[in-house]
């Protein structure tokens, strides 16, 4: 039984006020709120089972290499996977840009993206086009936020060497048609990575269904901590992939001569990882399942059907991808007046939201907008919110005009 | 009517509204709505200052020894806080504009807007309007 009250009570930040209001946290597309489960995981982790992972006999650093390899188990399990593709990394920027470094690319090699992508999902690959004089190609969206598919066939041609797209629209929540993109895409012989960043929190994702190639997901805004994050790999890719980051902990050998390298996941993970960031994304993801995301899914979408009615019987309100396919974020304008203006009142009445061109500038170019406001909403928002985010808003309007 | 004065008006002004945020920013928005004081010609790139969520164009010229700033925002409260500035800085000495502290930003409870992570970048244009103070009076 999904019972909002309870959740909320496992999340101590939601009990604070703003400006002496309670907290109404519509942000949760940048991040979500932590549960008791996940803080406690990571309080315990430092006060009784700190150490360095897959380096000492002693006990506490077994224990420790237990803990991060059972959070291996508990992330491959969630997006049913196997464990060796399982690649730990700092977020899902941080993802991309290994597969980015990583792929074996040559001068006039083409990389397909999408006009919504995130400037994370663009960044990466416009670098490697301005250092390897790549070319970047980008598949337009229709007005009301889906992609024209049927133009992506046109992109593709013997220099294709990815497609990298987003699953779920992080400006717009508008869930892509990615099955049918990997369908096209593997006709074709192109491998595509799926940035899951907005999508992994709202929906279950299985990778042995979808048949991507790379998908990239990070724990902080699935009630995770930050800077931690998931590269998924086919197997495939593991010996494939070349190396952008090297250290300790990726190797079977060392030499001066000659390196050997570890196979699977452990290669692409140098360094001391974020060992707490991981646990407690396996502590978030078991706190996920407790809940059901079948669960959390369906209680989101009653609460976009019904934030997104209010907003409709509202005339000064445009909400941008107006329709309920989608993840349960609405982002939208009030006429005649600045995302801005916007958001700064609202947080006076207590409610977060995020405002501006949420690093998708060339996506507002398409709009023609500086910016949107966007309510982003999680498993712990309720329809009661929802009343007071649209009675703050109408008075909002009412000062703005 | 020096800085120091004219923050003080200022602060008399807001404080009929005690803890009535709603009045606050209902009187902001309509300081705001007394702008634009820039002429249309001077909405140029080069005049807008960096770090604000909204755009603010800025121009400042020397008349009679004093620093006139006329500006624009896209946004209504931001174009409250920019009139609020050219109010207290605009037609002033370069110096007195350099060393004033405007601390009548805090005492009429529009501290939040100070800080550099609220995107509106209310401490890029004070930086801007000193620097170009600056700037003028060693011409």
């Amino acid at each position: 039984m999904f019972d909002v009250k309870k959740i909320r009570n496992d999340f101590p930040i939601l009990s604070r006020t703003i400006n002496g209001k309670p907290l109404i946290y519509f942000d949760n597309g940048a991040t979500t709120q932590k549960p008791n489960a996940v803080i406690g995981t990571i309080v315990k982790y430092y006060s009784e089972q700190n150490a360095n992972i897959h380096r000492g006999v002693h006990t506490l650093s077994r224990e420790a290499t237990i803990l991060f390899e059972e959070a291996r188990k508990t992330v491959a399990q969630f997006i049913n996977a196997s464990e060796e593709e399982v690649i730990f990394t700092a977020g899902t920027t941080d993802g991309i840009n290994i597969v980015a470094n990583g792929l074996n690319l040559s001068d006039g090699s083409e990389i397909i993206i999408t006009e919504m992508e995130h400037h994370s999902n663009i960044l990466p690959w416009q670098l490697w086009c301005e250092r390897n004089h790549g070319k970047l190609k980008v598949l337009p969206i229709n007005d009301d936020g889906t992609l024209q598919i049927n133009k992506l066939e046109q992109l593709i041609n013997s220099n294709t060497r990815l497609i990298s797209v987003a699953h779920v629209s992080n400006t717009l929540g508008v869930i892509n048609s990615i099955d049918e993109i990997i369908k096209i895409a593997k006709f074709n012989n192109v491998p595509v990575l799926i940035d899951g960043a907005q999508a992994v929190p709202h929906m279950k994702v299985d990778m042995k269904q979808l048949g991507s190639d790379f998908f990239v997901f990070s724990g902080h805004k699935m009630y995770a901590p930050t800077g931690v994050g998931v590269l998924w790999m086919d197997k495939k890719w593991l010996p494939k992939l070349q190396l952008s980051k090297a250290g300790g902990g990726t190797i079977k050998t060392v030499s001066f001569e000659k390196t050997e390298y570890a196979e699977g996941a452990l290669r692409f993970e140098p360094g001391t990882p974020n060992i707490e960031g991981v646990i407690g994304l396996a502590a978030a993801i078991n706190y996920i399942n407790s809940i059901g995301i079948e669960h959390i899914s369906k209680h989101e979408h009653t609460l976009l059907k019904y934030a997104t009615e209010k907003l409709n019987e509202m005339p000064e309100v445009e909400i941008y991808a107006n329709h309920l396919d989608k993840a349960a974020v609405i982002s939208f304008n009030v006429k005649g007046a600045h995302p801005f203006d916007v958001g700064t009142l609202l947080d006076k009445y207590g409610i977060a939201v995020r405002t501006g061109h949420h690093c998708t500038q060339p996506l507002m170019k398409h709009y023609n907008i500086p910016g949107t406001v966007r309510a982003s909403l999680a498993m712990y928002n309720t329809l009661e919110e929802v009343n007071e985010f649209i009675e703050a808003l109408q008075k909002s309007i009412k000062m703005l005009s | 009517m020096t800085i120091k004065e004219i923050e003080n008006e200022i602060i008399e002004e807001f404080e009929i509204f005690g803890e009535d945020w709603e009045g606050k920013y209902e009187h902001l928005i309509d300081l705001g709505k007394s702008l634009p004081k820039i002429k249309e010609e001077y909405k140029t790139e080069d005049r807008l200052i960096k770090g604000c969520q909204s755009k603010v164009w800025m121009h400042s010229e020397v008349k009679d020894g004093k620093v006139i700033y006329t500006a624009d925002s896209d946004a209504i409260i931001t174009k409250g806080m920019v009139a609020l500035m050219i109010r207290v800085l605009s037609d002033q000495k370069a110096e007195d504009i350099v060393k004033a502290d405007l601390e009548f930003i805090n005492k009429i409870g529009l501290k939040e807007h100070l800080s550099p992570i609220r995107a509106n970048g209310l401490v890029s244009m004070i930086k801007q309007m000193k620097l170009d103070a600056l700037a003028l009076s060693k011409k």
